[in-house]
């Protein structure tokens, strides 16, 4: 309990679930549409290439404010998405190639950039370290107030543009016939995007930010088919998978907080693929199960019918083994029960096995329903 | 003895020429990505057979990574088999997740050990002349030059051998399929090798950089020939002029080996995209720009056709006036005339008036001719109407 007693009244970890909270509604909303438009991996490229304009704010700064880094980081990321569309719409590689080159190239240079940095004497760049894996313990209320901030505004221009990038997100086409500038549009959502990811480079990390992005989108996916709920869905569980990785790395010495939001976040989606109704993939193990009865004890019910006409009789006792030679033991034994229960099948004292006349009928009705 | 410098270089090009070759088959099966997902998790692997063999230098790790690897590549298949996702979302659910656990585990229970997560995602090419293979107390060089060097004999090995089965698998799997070549073998074969391969390079240009010196000089290739053995070699060449284009920049400005390297990636990746002989941009720019002129010259020739002996033929044929029929800028028009005029299809008489030469006549006739059947001795009947 002690935990939940810290997470309202102790300053520092309410600060930080505050931050991760944020980070995670954001980043779970934007990530929604990226996942839709099969966009998952962008994520992974624009926080990468946000290293140099990190960096590089820095250098011509000599601020570490967040708004700052996050700015220089934001133009990064922007330039690198741009770069990548580029080469997507006038060259034949692939566009995965391209992300590719954009993440590693632009960290690159931010690395040599760095290098640089941390040479001045002037300079210590603890503040910098802290974006490759993120530190959510350093979080500042001032911090917290430029995510909030900076998010909202990520936010509002979702809001704002709502049913233009709804339809972008699953119509491009249409959109573009009905008059919509697309292409704005399309940089617009992308921008927002940015926004969403380099305002948690400095708490989950350039390397798991993606997963921020990713994971709670693919998540509430499997819970509806409607978009408002999915978007819903996704801040709800990236603000859930935020506040727990932050209150467990706090529990606890040497858990940096960034893996652990991740991994949090996996948990909600392994939970999701395998429990969300519909898709998940316990109901749908179920539900190919249930399918297969029915479809045996239809087959028995079949069976029974074909024994019962070569014998000339409308009603005739089979053995079990019978049954069992055409279709399997295991089977036949679950079909009885399901047509015994369903009054389609009978089976008499000396343990035979009979059509019913409404088994009989189902199975002429079938036929003909078939013909 | 080789000197410090010269065995960087050397470590450098053989690192870069042994992600570059597998990094072909990553290009061109879209599976860029598949790189980047490795180069992170093999970290896991590394972690998990630290913990079993509590040596870092236990070629156990090697395996341990590897074996990663080939895990990525199964869950993500798996996780996009499923249906509930498609696969570049799988990609981003897996890695991050393994890469987490990895980063858990090493500051949880490796803290002090010589495991640093800075140094995996970054690596240090420069301590590889320091890391040594000693046999027998005799110094053999640095032991990334020797990983890395069977680890390129063995690509070498693999691609000459199934040169064929990798081709056809990479640009029709079905056929392949269809021929009898397991295209899944072959597939886990193949990312089991880049597996390697990452784990190899990483120690040397961290996980990150690994993923510029698979796909950039790949990339590149790509963008420079159509042949499949050419793009091969052109992507060693290319990488090796990466590595040691970054070496001397970062020799120069002194600064990251391996930032550099991937940065002189970049720069050799950006200079195909811009001036790539047939697929560059400027390329392709130019020849938009010069269809549309041969298009207007064209377009000139048929104009003056159409009024060759019409009341309206010397109004309609000044240069002055084609702005206005064919919305030309006067600019654009004036450049299109002085290239119908090189063809030798036009002339302009004394009093600014165009005319058609013989050639330009016939120029104008046999297009007219290739485009519209309706054509009637080069001019058209709706006009005659």
């Amino acid at each position: 309990m002690s935990v939940f007693q810290d997470l309202f009244f102790d300053y520092t970890l309410r600060t930080v679930a505050l931050g991760t909270a944020a980070l995670g509604i954001v980043s779970g909303v934007l990530g929604t549409f990226a996942v839709l438009r099969r966009q998952s991996l962008l994520g992974d490229a624009i926080s990468h290439a946000a290293l140099p304009g990190i960096v590089l704010a820095f250098a011509l700064t000599g601020s570490k404010a967040t708004l700052v880094l996050v700015l220089g980081a934001a133009i990064a990321g922007w330039l690198g998405t741009l770069l990548v569309m580029l080469v997507v719409r006038s060259t034949r590689v692939p566009e995965d190639a391209a992300l590719g080159i954009v993440l590693s190239v632009f960290f690159g240079v931010g690395l040599v950039l760095l290098t640089f940095v941390q040479r001045r004497p002037t300079a210590s760049q603890a503040g910098l370290d802290r974006f490759l894996f993120g530190q959510a313990a350093t979080l500042l209320e001032r911090d917290v107030i430029t995510i909030a901030l900076l998010g909202a505004l990520a936010l509002g221009c979702v809001a704002l543009f709502w049913k233009e990038f709804k339809l972008l997100s699953f119509d491009r086409d249409f959109a573009a016939t009905l008059g919509f500038p697309v292409r704005v549009l399309d940089v617009l959502l992308t921008s927002a995007l940015v926004l969403a990811i380099v305002i948690g480079l400095q708490t989950v990390g350039v390397v798991l930010m993606s997963a921020m992005v990713i994971a709670p989108a693919a998540a509430a996916r499997q819970w509806t088919n409607s978009l408002t709920i999915m978007v819903l869905l996704a801040a709800l569980f990236g603000a859930i998978a935020g506040v727990t990785g932050a209150v467990i790395s706090a529990t606890g010495s040497h858990i940096p907080t960034g893996p652990m939001i991740v991994l949090a976040a996996t948990t909600v989606v392994a939970l999701s693929f395998t429990l969300a109704p519909e898709r998940g993939l316990v109901w749908a193990a179920l539900r190919r199960r249930r399918q297969r009865h029915a479809v045996g004890a239809e087959a028995v019910l079949d069976d029974l019918y074909a024994l019962a006409r070569q014998h000339g009789a409308a009603v005739h006792g089979h053995e079990v083994g019978v049954l069992d030679a055409l279709r399997g033991r295991s089977v036949v034994r679950r079909a009885l029960a399901q047509l015994a229960e369903d009054e389609l099948a009978r089976s008499d004292e000396q343990g035979r096995w009979h059509i019913t006349a409404s088994g009989r009928a189902q199975v002429e009705r079938d036929r003909t329903g078939g013909a | 003895m080789l000197s410090i410098a010269l065995e960087i270089q050397l470590v450098a090009v053989v690192v870069a020429v042994a992600c570059a070759l597998p990094g072909v088959f990553l290009v061109l099966r879209r599976m860029s990505l598949m790189s980047d997902a490795i180069s992170h998790t093999v970290l896991l692997g590394i972690v998990l057979a630290f913990f079993l063999t509590r040596n870092m230098a236990s070629p156990l790790l090697m395996l341990g990574a590897a074996a990663t690897g080939v895990l990525t590549v199964a869950l993500v298949e798996a996780l996009r088999r499923t249906g509930l996702v498609r696969e570049d979302t799988s990609i981003g659910l897996v890695f991050p997740a393994l890469f987490s656990i990895a980063v858990l585990l090493i500051a949880r229970y490796a803290g002090n050990v010589h495991l640093d997560t800075d140094a995996v995602l970054l690596g240090e090419i420069a301590f590889a002349p320091f890391r040594r293979l000693e046999v027998g107390g005799i110094d053999l060089g640095p032991r990334t030059l020797y990983v890395m060097g069977g680890i390129l004999v063995l690509e070498l090995v693999v691609i000459v051998a199934f040169y064929k089965e990798l081709k056809l698998s990479t640009f029709d799997p079905a056929l392949a399929a269809a021929l009898g070549f397991s295209p899944v073998l072959l597939h886990y074969a193949f990312m089991g090798l880049v597996s390697i391969t990452a784990v190899g390079a990483f120690d040397a240009v961290g996980s990150i950089l690994v993923v510029a010196l698979m796909i950039a000089p790949p990339a590149a290739a790509y963008l420079l020939s159509d042949r499949l053995a050419v793009v091969l070699l052109l992507s060693a060449g290319l990488a090796a002029v990466a590595a040691l284009g970054g070496f001397w920049i970062a020799w120069w400005v002194d600064a990251s080996i391996a930032g550099c390297m991937a940065a002189a990636a970049g720069v050799i990746f950006m200079t195909a995209l811009l001036f790539g002989r047939e697929r560059g941009l400027l390329a392709l720019a130019h020849r938009r720009r010069r269809q549309r002129v041969d298009f207007a010259q064209l377009m000139l020739t048929i104009h003056l056709l159409q009024h060759e002996g019409t009341a309206a033929a010397v109004p309609e044929s000044r240069e002055s006036h084609l702005g206005e029929h064919l919305r030309w800028t006067p600019e654009f028009a004036r450049r299109v005339v002085r290239g119908a005029a090189r063809e030798g299809w036009i002339e302009r008489g004394a009093d600014g008036v165009l005319r058609l030469t013989p050639r330009g006549r016939a120029a104008a006739v046999r297009t007219l001719g290739e485009t519209s059947p309706g054509t009637n001795g080069g001019r058209m009947e709706w006009q005659e109407a």
